[in-house]
């Protein structure tokens, strides 16, 4: 997706991550993500650079369906579509 | 009339044939359920702090991926398993003393290197909550969340000198010996020891 697409998706579910570092903002969304239905947007929220190679793996893993990386300043909007 | 003989025959033939192919068969799906789950065991020998944050950070990454996790406590890990609020009577004079040599707890455990008489420990300690990382007593708790199975070996905690009683409570953990690793360890499709 390319980043506007990405600025243009209705989240359901935004998790702000940015508090923790590795591996807190993967157990974030694996909570967060039970909340949603699936189909349903889920955007994290990390400051934290191995959230953003880690989070598309996790996607693979749980198949759920990664969408895209928005880099904002000092950290990134990770957005994903849960399975 | 022969002629028909010998096609009952040629049919049974092939009957028996069918039947020994199904059999092998079966045992190979067999073979294929019982083999490696999505499971990941770690056995933990080392009591220093740097390697039970590296076993429980890769352990909530698992679980956090819905990979089930199995951790074997042995030996000098036993630290980590204790609590420090609860003490154990009846123990004998080298059991005292390895208790009182030994880290009470996860809070107090030391680093491998730079652990400067702890010092470097509690500088690590206060750069893991300046950056967002979490301590080893929120990753224990995250990790019972998540139902991490902690198994004890039983021979280590006699050999320490540990008691049940002064363990941690942790909602799913058990004691046990070597083969219950072994077991946990040959189902499981990543295997670590630290």
């Amino acid at each position: 997706m390319t980043q506007e697409e990405l600025i243009s998706l209705h989240v359901t579910k935004a998790v702000d991550a940015r508090g923790t570092a590795c591996p807190g903002p993967l157990l974030e969304a694996k909570k967060a993500i039970g909340t949603i239905k699936s189909g349903d947007i889920m955007e994290v929220l990390s400051a934290d650079e191995g959230t953003k190679v880690d989070i598309p793996k996790w996607c693979a893993k749980q198949g759920h369906e990664y969408l895209g990386t928005i880099e904002g300043s000092g950290y990134f909007r990770i957005f994903m579509k849960k399975h | 009339m022969p002629e028909i003989l010998k096609k009952e025959e040629d049919i049974s033939l092939q009957l028996s044939t069918f039947r020994k192919q199904i059999k092998a068969l079966e045992g190979k799906i067999s073979l294929l359920e019982n083999s490696r789950k999505d499971q990941l065991s770690i056995a933990i020998v080392s009591g220093d702090m740097d390697k039970i944050l590296a076993a429980m950070v890769i352990s909530l990454a698992a679980a956090a991926m819905d990979t089930r996790v199995k951790l074997f406590f042995s030996f000098w890990s036993l630290s980590a398993l204790r609590d420090r609020n609860k003490k154990a009577a009846g123990k004998n004079f080298i059991s005292k003393m390895f208790g009182i040599m030994l880290p009470r707890g996860k809070g107090k455990l030391k680093l491998s290197k730079m652990n400067m008489a702890g010092m470097g420990s509690m500088m690590i300690k206060s750069l893991m909550k300046k950056q967002g990382v979490m301590s080893l007593e929120q990753m224990f708790g995250q990790a019972a969340e998540l139902g991490i199975e902690i198994t004890v070996c039983e021979m280590s905690m006699n050999l320490m000198g540990f008691k049940k009683e002064e363990m941690i409570d942790y909602p799913d953990l058990r004691y046990a010996g070597a083969a219950t690793f072994v077991a946990d360890a040959g189902e499981s499709s990543i295997q670590l020891f630290i």
